[in-house]
């Protein structure tokens, strides 16, 4: 054993390209030109789960990695803490190449990592105590110590009076509460999600959710988060990236990433979970080409300064033609507020004309979504 | 037959039978258990991956599985002579009876621990754990009540078993029942040794339903 995964030549490789760009946040997590390949086993064929990610998560944040089942996000979660390597690149972990580890070292590791699962992964034959006591039992805390650790983690979970219940008296909502304080017990820096929250109904995701956020707060815990429902994303991720056929597709702050998406599976995804869905009568009729005589559909996304301004009053009047609302909804996102609306007005060369000059000076945030009658 | 004297004959051939089931259960369950872990955590992409040995051990298994007890016992009277010293009698006939269970539990084992989640060790190995700590704190732990039930049933297959060594002076209940209640045309010693099995087989099969009963916690509800 001698060699040291976490030398400072190897350190040294990775912070230039972190702290070369001043305004970025230091990484938890960088996967660097990463691919994975599962060899061919009985006939299935070989299967790239992914085909070279890039892609950084920020110490202290919320991430959310989306995407469909089979996109590839869970094999990315589980190259975190190794429980799969890598086919190329380099997974780092707070600076350290996850891919070289040996052994023992990814064992140390893991411990810096907790993981919470969509199917909480509690052994049904030890008592909600036990089950929090059991990842400090594998690193070899003293009895005396785990006793100390474990009832502050119930509290923080909020059950402190469940300690001597079995897995199978609790509810789902409460199994994934074990699940979280167990993944804590260690103290790690780092915090993965699998779908933690796909196998609850609506309410108790919403309180997992509402623990994840205080933790992450009150802990300055990173979280990175796996999920194929937009909502959970929405929620608590302040950053998101979307991934699809084993690519990162998009990426950036939620916020940006919802309001304004770029591909077309993040719209997609989104679709519905905006409130921008457009009612299924219109969105039949409309066509991507002009229609003579007809309306032109545009969405308006409000968000920042242009929320707080009345601009739909002042889009009639510049106009000079009469503006149909269609749809329209005030949400928020990732604790910002921002409302989206669907209007229509008439297709006329002058009024398009005006309506994208009015855009431009208030820097409203606009897409066409076709034309109707 | 006199009472006293069959009392006698039936108190004999049950510490007979008991002593063997205790020991060859015993000493069965202690190699059977660690193969039945390997069968079960030794296929391609498991814990102790690895495929060709698996297919070994799971040959062996099934030839020793698969040759009848009798044939078995009168096979390996050379390796009982080594082991024992002698080829007849109690001790002489506990080596077929071990031989035979260690693949029988081997095969039980495997199947229980085969129950376990894969979810779990997954989470044991997200912890941090060795391998080693997965097999004891995660894999068995989870399947005691499984392995109490397979162990039970190991007791009371042996329990039958046993009556088979007769056949090499093995002595014990069923050794008992064919000399006398059989061979001699004795229905009285015949039926007594029949309700003393049963009543040592309902004893074992009862112990070790509550014993899995009080190692499951899976479906308890308040």
């Amino acid at each position: 054993m001698l060699s040291i995964p976490d030398t400072p030549s190897q350190a040294g490789d990775a912070v230039p390209d972190v702290s070369s760009i001043p305004s970025a946040p230091p990484a938890m997590v960088a996967f660097e030109r990463v691919t994975k390949r599962f060899a061919d086993r009985g006939g299935e064929g070989a299967f790239t789960a992914l085909a070279g990610i890039d892609y950084t998560v920020p110490k202290g944040a919320i991430t959310g990695i989306i995407g469909r089942s089979g996109a590839g996000k869970s094999t990315l979660i589980r190259l975190v803490n190794g429980l799969e390597r890598p086919t190329s690149g380099k997974v780092l972990v707070d600076g350290v190449d996850v891919g070289a580890l040996p052994e023992r070292g990814l064992r140390d590791l893991r411990r810096q990592v907790g993981m919470i699962f969509q199917h909480f992964n509690l052994l049904a034959s030890r008592t909600v105590f036990d089950n929090v006591a059991l990842p400090l039992e594998i690193a070899g805390v003293p009895a005396k110590v785990i006793r100390a650790r474990v009832a502050p983690l119930l509290d923080l979970v909020g059950l402190a009076d469940k300690a001597s219940r079995y897995p199978a008296e609790l509810s789902g909502g409460q199994k994934q509460r074990v699940g979280i304080a167990r993944a804590l017990a260690t103290e790690p820096k780092l915090l993965l999600s699998d779908e933690a929250t796909s196998a609850l109904d609506p309410e108790t995701t919403q309180s997992i959710l509402d623990l994840i956020r205080r933790i992450n707060r009150e802990l300055d815990l990173t979280v990175l988060l796996i999920t194929h429902e937009m909502e959970v994303v929405k929620a608590i991720a302040s950053e998101v990236a979307v991934i699809d056929k084993g690519l990162i597709v998009e990426a950036g702050r939620t916020f940006d990433v919802f309001t304004r998406p770029r591909h077309d599976t993040t719209r997609a995804l989104l679709s519905g979970l905006l409130g921008t869905k457009l009612p299924e009568a219109i969105a039949r009729r409309l066509r991507p080409e002009p229609v003579p005589g007809g309306r032109i559909y545009t969405r308006l996304t409000f968000f920042g300064a242009t929320a707080e301004q009345p601009l739909i009053a002042r889009l009639m009047s510049e106009l000079g033609a009469e503006v149909n609302i269609i749809t329209g909804t005030i949400d928020e996102i990732a604790g910002e507020p921002y409302g989206s609306l669907v209007v229509s007005y008439p297709a006329d060369p002058a009024i398009i004309a005006r309506a994208d000059a009015f855009y431009g000076e208030t820097g409203l945030f606009t897409e066409v979504l076709g034309h109707g009658a | 037959m006199a009472p006293d004297m069959l009392l006698a004959l039936l108190w004999k051939a049950l510490v007979q039978t008991v002593q063997m089931v205790a020991v060859a259960g015993f000493i069965g369950t202690l190699i059977g258990l660690p193969i039945g872990v390997f069968l079960a955590t030794s296929g391609r992409g498991e814990l102790f991956a690895a495929p060709l040995v698996n297919r070994i051990v799971g040959l062996v298994v099934n030839a020793t599985r698969s040759t009848p007890f009798i044939i078995l016992v009168v096979a390996i009277i050379p390796f009982t002579r080594l082991i024992a010293g002698t080829s007849i009698g109690t001790n002489a006939a506990i080596v077929p009876l071990t031989i035979a269970t260690i693949p029988f539990v081997a095969r039980l084992i495997e199947a229980a621990i085969r129950e376990v989640d894969g979810g779990l060790i997954e989470a044991a190995r997200a912890m941090g754990a060795s391998r080693w700590q997965i097999v004891t704190k995660v894999l068995v732990a989870e399947a005691r009540p499984g392995i109490t039930l397979a162990l039970t049933l190991t007791l009371v297959s042996l329990i039958g078993y046993s009556a088979m060594v007769g056949a090499v002076g093995g002595g014990g209940l069923g050794d008992l029942g064919i000399r006398y209640g059989y061979q001699r045309f004795m229905p009285d010693v015949m039926l007594a040794v029949v309700v003393v099995l049963i009543l040592l087989v309902q004893a074992v099969q009862s112990a070790g339903d509550a014993l899995a009963r009080r190692f499951d916690k899976r479906g308890r509800k308040n």
